[in-house]
């Protein structure tokens, strides 16, 4: 058949040996430095991104390491006023936009076409740009920081201490442009889950039998696409002011104009890099459970209110700012009974171990205790929804409690879990369960020695972003077991690497699904072959592998469906019920998505030196990829075969 | 160092706590703040306490890859009636405490008794005492004195970047933005002095960024006030001053009349130096003279480069500013 | 929600209508790119309504329609025109679609000539004023967004030139269409805001 067939009735046939030797042709990425450059299979992408996280991660931590030695006690001088403020800066921005956000979009770049019985992500090319793209500006921003220039206004940058006349350095162009560039990235990564989501399920998997990771990852992609503009377009707007003598916020109302875009963004953003996270312990938690997880649909819907209240709490960040009472008035209202879905969440969980059996390993042992460090974070965000209360705490350190309770637990204790959980199918083997206890009992006392304390200093009153304190102030002794266990904690996080490394060489041989878990990615090989699924699997409920032992009615099919051979092939279904409707042509790999990569960090790099000649070069060149991307190609199935 | 402490002008051991509270506004929101502590220790150890009972029947795992039974989707979801809505009524019920307390310190039970106008700057505060009468408004930094019992008003004025005003024993923080005016009002039940600090991150020097609210009974304020409303006694080292220092400060009745900086009128009088930083006293003031940036580094009042006899010449002419 | 999906039957192959995985993709391009001017209209809203803005709002008393107006009705009727190509190939008629995007396109060209003489006539400079900044900036951002779709446009005149579509391989034209709709319904909101709402007595 010729690839320019317009309809085809494809098979129905059982999983073969000729059959996995054919799609591995067409499916597997060329060897060699060309090939690895040139990959867009999801899984290669996925685990770049965790990757990569994990070494900003680790950047993040050090530079926090270096400053908790600097405020362990009273009057330390480690580290010029200066030196404090680019190291606490850079080490927000790279914990918030370098690593929670692009760690769960690496989970969900492996995981997604694998949940949902997929060959790959709808748009394989764009989600290779969207990494790219996170790369380029990673490295853009630390180049600065290694140069000296990095970020020194904190990660929300407030004007107009960020403006030319307050901050004269280069510093804050190199932030705006590279927060820009990280949100073409992520919005690129967005729209391809969302789109995935709504299309490449496997037939028969209707929404509601999609996993709660897909529900927080759409979510999430969903809020990004509304909410990152507003924060690209007010650093846009800052690097004008700052370049080209424009005035959006030197003017009267201009520092408040900042703080709202930035929290119409910033606020949506916080949910997004731990709604995934939560969807992970949604799946993974009933998985130890033996059980189903409790109350799905509540969980499901509940993950889509949070967001839809969370664009409508943003100026909760702005209590303080003299705003009309009136209006505070509604928004802590609203922040307030935010808290109810999260409480649904948690109640699911609960009930899940209560009415389980729980199998106890270390990915069971993250996901459960991170149903109390979520309790902390979450009580402490309702503390400081409460306005009169929210004076008091803002710009304390209960508030850098607050945030660390919401993002290391919240995110990173999911993420090490999800990690034991899912590393048997990303590599084949098991990570060492001993090593794995001491990880874990290493991560969870340290954090909570390092940050409970915290909750006390913000109490006692020791504010925000200081390099240093007074003697007196009453704060020294919680600040060194503060500094104490974070060394404990920064030692758990590298266990849990150690482990990694070690368990990638020496780990037990996992098979298939070592958890007995009962979703579509336990059911091909560990780790998966470049086509995910030699035939595509049909789905007749939420737990495909668990069917016979729940005592569903319809079964799933894993081992006989759709045959999809005649090139890089997989099937279209539509958003709701998951009817297949069209045989997608997917996408080779490309050199296109790095060559725009590039080409868009030269444009910034231009735009910081005001190197105009090379902005238009860039452009032209990122320009020419593009035309080139797109050119209908009849391979595809864009254009008649001539 | 409890000496210096004193000197500083506090005395308690958590100088910036809000778990006390010494006024009308902070008296209104301490119960809010202790009872959402509450709340959330509650919730916390319930949660914790529902994590232990779940963990009754956990067991060690078995080999990997072994099938495991699969228990049916029955039950548990009456723990999400039962949970989520007792949530919900600690929710509303924090609502109402919520808006009943932000009702209560809206404005003060009575008319403020004076309105004070606060300019924020890197790194430290402009005061200026508002009067109808022109003649009668006269400025001070860093320390603000204020009559016991009697609320307060503060015009909140962004001198450049934004910055926050917080004296947590009497109130909650109200930023300072610049092209834009703020209100707070505060209120102290006895004579005390209580700190303050900057709290909206402003640059370099934003941890050394304090103040001091001195609060005195009425006489004695009025006294403070009408001594405030004096020239300087013509005094040696008023040229020296003058010349080397009165581009950025003023003092008042002399030629030095800077504006750049604070405004120094009867410095003898405040207890610290550099925005809550220092103790005022002659040797602090010597080494705060010689290398203001060894101190405070990064703050806008460059190395004076003066000599031995002029330092000594201009701490003494301070010194004498009572 | 049915228990079993039906996998039999004849499913098309490839880019089709509105099943390709492009057409979803511009849907939320185009959000996301409302969401970026609807935060730029946000922007001058709440500048305009701040007390002691320097410089006067709008700069110069309201903007004139003289050329503004017919320049919105050009960009309509290239929207009209990308809509009949869009009806031609469905039709199967190559020249239609042809003629429609070419036309598309000059009429885009024209909308940014003519753009180019309005800010040429502008008694203020990028710099100048809030007022100044916001209006360069959003019709800025307009007119870059219009650069994008002229070539875009240009390029699927090309290939619809070239015979690349057909009445079932038209998924390009159809994904294009909708970005250029996007980009003349975002230029009625800008024209609202700067031409339309100081008439309406908005005004700092």
């Amino acid at each position: 058949m010729s690839a320019t067939d317009f309809e085809r009735a494809p098979s129905v046939a059982r999983d073969n040996a000729a059959l996995a030797e054919r799609l591995r042709k067409l499916w597997e990425t060329e060897p060699g430095v060309i090939g690895w450059l040139a990959s867009v299979d999801h899984k290669e992408i996925g685990i770049r991104y965790i990757v990569t996280a994990f070494v900003f991660l680790i950047l993040g931590g050090i530079e926090a390491l270096v400053f908790r030695l600097q405020l362990s006690w009273s009057n330390v001088r480690l580290l010029t006023p200066e030196q404090y403020d680019q190291l606490f800066s850079t080490h927000g921005m790279t914990m918030i936009f370098l690593y929670a956000g692009p760690v769960l979009s690496g989970f969900s770049n492996y995981l997604w076409p694998l949940l949902f019985g997929a060959r790959d992500m709808a748009l394989p090319r764009l989600n290779a740009l969207s990494y790219w793209l996170y790369l380029c500006a990673g490295l853009f921003l630390y180049a600065a920081f290694a140069a000296g220039f990095g970020p020194n206004d904190g990660w929300f940058n407030y004007v107009p201490y960020a403006a030319r006349a307050y901050n004269g350095g280069p510093n804050i162009d190199f932030y705006s442009l590279g927060m820009i560039l990280l949100g073409v990235s992520t919005t690129v990564g967005a729209i391809n889950f969302v789109v995935t989501f709504l299309r490449m399920r496997a037939p028969g998997m209707s929404i509601d039998r999609v996993p709660i990771l897909a529900w927080g990852t759409l979510t999430a992609s969903a809020a990004n696409i509304f909410a990152i503009p507003a924060v690209s377009l007010a650093f846009f707007l800052l690097w004008m002011d700052r370049n080209l003598g424009t005035h959006f916020f030197d003017g009267t109302g201009g520092p408040l104009l900042w703080q709202h875009l930035f929290w119409m963004f910033a606020h949506p953003w916080v949910y997004a890099i731990v709604l995934p996270a939560m969807g992970m312990v949604s799946d993974g938690l009933p998985v130890f459970c033996r059980k189903p997880l409790v109350g799905y649909t509540a969980v499901a819907l509940g993950t889509v209110a949070t967001m839809v209240l969370g664009f409508g709490v943003w100026v909760h960040h702005m209590f303080a700012t003299g705003l009309p009472s009136i209006s505070l008035s509604f928004f802590s209202a609203a922040s307030i009974i935010i808290a109810v879905p999260s409480a649904i969440a948690v109640f699911a969980w609960l009930a899940t171990i209560a009415t389980g059996r729980p199998v106890v390993t270390t990915a069971f042992l993250f996901f459960a205790s991170f149903i109390v460090l979520f309790a902390i974070g979450g009580v402490s965000g309702y503390m400081t929804g409460s306005l009169p209360v929210d004076w008091q705490l803002t710009d304390t350190y209960f508030v850098v409690a607050h945030l660390h309770y919401v993002l290391i637990g919240i995110n990173v204790f999911p993420v090490a879990g999800a990690l034991y959980f899912w590393f048997p199918k990303f590599t084949g083997r098991l990570l060492d369960e001993r090593l794995g206890r001491w990880n874990f009992w290493t991560m969870f006392l340290g954090f909570n020695l390092g940050f409970f304390p915290m909750h006390i200093s913000g109490l006692l009153g020791m504010p925000r972003r200081i390099y240093t304190y007074a003697d007196g102030m009453g704060w020294d002794w919680l600040n060194l077991i503060t500094t104490v266990g974070s060394f404990v904690f920064a030692v758990g996080v590298l266990l849990l690497i150690v482990n990694v490394v070690v368990s990638l060489k020496r780990g037990r041989i996992a098979g298939d699904n070592p958890w007995d878990a009962p979703t579509l990615e336990w059911s091909t090989a560990s780790p998966p072959p470049p086509y995910n699924f030699a035939v595509i699997p049909t789905v007749a409920s939420r737990h495909p592998l668990w069917e016979d032992r729940l005592g569903t009615p319809q079964k799933s099919f894993t081992e006989a469906g759709l045959v999809l051979e005649q090139g890089r092939e997989a099937i279209g279904t539509d958003p709701l019920d998951a009817e297949p409707d069209i045989i997608l042509k997917m996408p080779g790999d490309s050199l296109a998505p790095l060559m725009l990569a590039l080409a868009g960090t030269a444009l910034f790099a231009g735009l910081v030196a005001h190197w105009w000649w090379l902005v238009a070069l860039a452009a032209v060149a990122a320009g020419a990829a593009i035309v080139g991307w797109l050119w209908p190609e009849a391979k595809l199935g864009e254009a008649v075969d001539a | 160092m409890t000496g210096e402490r004193a000197q500083l002008g506090w005395a308690a051991a958590t100088p910036l706590d809000y778990l006390t509270s010494h006024g009308a506004k902070a008296d209104a929101i301490r119960p809010l703040t202790i009872g959402t502590v509450a709340i959330s220790l509650a919730v916390i150890g319930i949660v914790a306490l529902l994590l232990i009972v779940g963990l009754r029947r956990a067991r060690t795992a078995p080999a990997p890859g072994s099938r495991l039974e699969v228990m049916r989707d029955e039950g548990g979801l009456s723990w999400l009636w039962i949970g989520v809505g007792l949530s919900s009524l600690v929710l509303l019920f924090s609502i109402v405490w919520t808006v009943a307390v932000l009702a209560e310190i809206a404005s003060p039970s009575e008319k403020p008794a004076l309105t004070v106008e606060i300019t924020a700057r890197q790194w430290w505060w402009q005061v200026r005492y508002l009067n109808d009468d022109p003649s009668r408004i006269f400025a001070t930094a860093n320390e603000i004195h204020i009559p016991v019992g009697r609320p307060v008003r503060f015009k909140l004025v962004g001198g450049d970047v934004i910055h926050s005003f917080w004296v947590p024993g009497l109130g909650g923080k109200t930023d300072l933005i610049p092209g834009q005016t703020n209100e707070t009002w505060l209120e102290a039940r006895e004579p005390g002095t209580y700190r303050g600090q900057c709290t909206e991150y402003c640059g370099l020097e934003h941890a050394r960024m304090g103040l001091l609210v001195i609060a005195e009974p009425p006489a004695q304020f009025e006294a403070w006030r009408a001594h405030q409303l004096r020239s300087a006694a013509p005094a040696s080292g008023e040229g020296a001053f003058a010349m080397r220092c009165g581009a950025c400060h003023a003092v008042r009745g002399t030629t030095a009349a800077g504006m750049l900086g604070p405004d120094l009128s009867h410095f003898a009088q405040r207890r610290t130096l550099a925005a809550a930083t220092l103790p005022n006293d002659g040797s602090h003031l010597e080494s705060w003279l010689d290398d203001p940036q060894a101190i405070k580094p990064g703050n806008l009042m460059q190395k004076p480069e003066l000599t031995g006899q002029e330092r000594a010449t201009i701490v003494a002419y301070l010194e004498s500013l009572t | 929600m049915p228990d079993r999906v039906a996998l039999e039957g004849r499913f098309p192959v490839g880019a089709v209508d509105t099943r390709a995985s492009g057409w979803w993709a511009m849907i939320f391009v185009v959000f996301t790119e409302g969401a970026l001017f609807a935060y730029l209209l946000f922007s001058y809203y709440y500048l305009a309504v701040q007390p002691h803005l320097p410089g006067t709002f709008p700069e110069g008393g309201a903007p004139s329609w003289a050329l503004a107006f017919p320049n919105t009705l050009i960009l309509l009727a290239s929207s009209a025109a990308v809509a009949a190509a869009q009806f031609g190939i469905e039709h199967d008629n190559k020249w239609r679609l042809v003629l429609g995007l070419g036309i598309a396109t000059l009429l885009g060209i024209v909308f940014l000539v003519v753009q180019y003489f309005e800010w040429a006539e502008k008694p203020f400079g990028l710099s100048s004023t809030p007022y100044a900044s916001l209006y360069f900036v959003i019709t800025g951002f307009h007119m870059a967004h219009v650069v994008v779709g002229v070539i875009m446009l240009s390029m699927l005149t090309l290939w619809s030139w070239l015979g690349y579509f057909n009445r079932v391989r038209y998924a390009h034209i159809h994904i294009g269409a909708l970005y250029w709709h996007f980009v003349d319904a975002v230029w009625l909101a800008v024209f609202f805001t700067f031409y339309v709402t100081p008439l309406l007595g908005l005004k700092a």
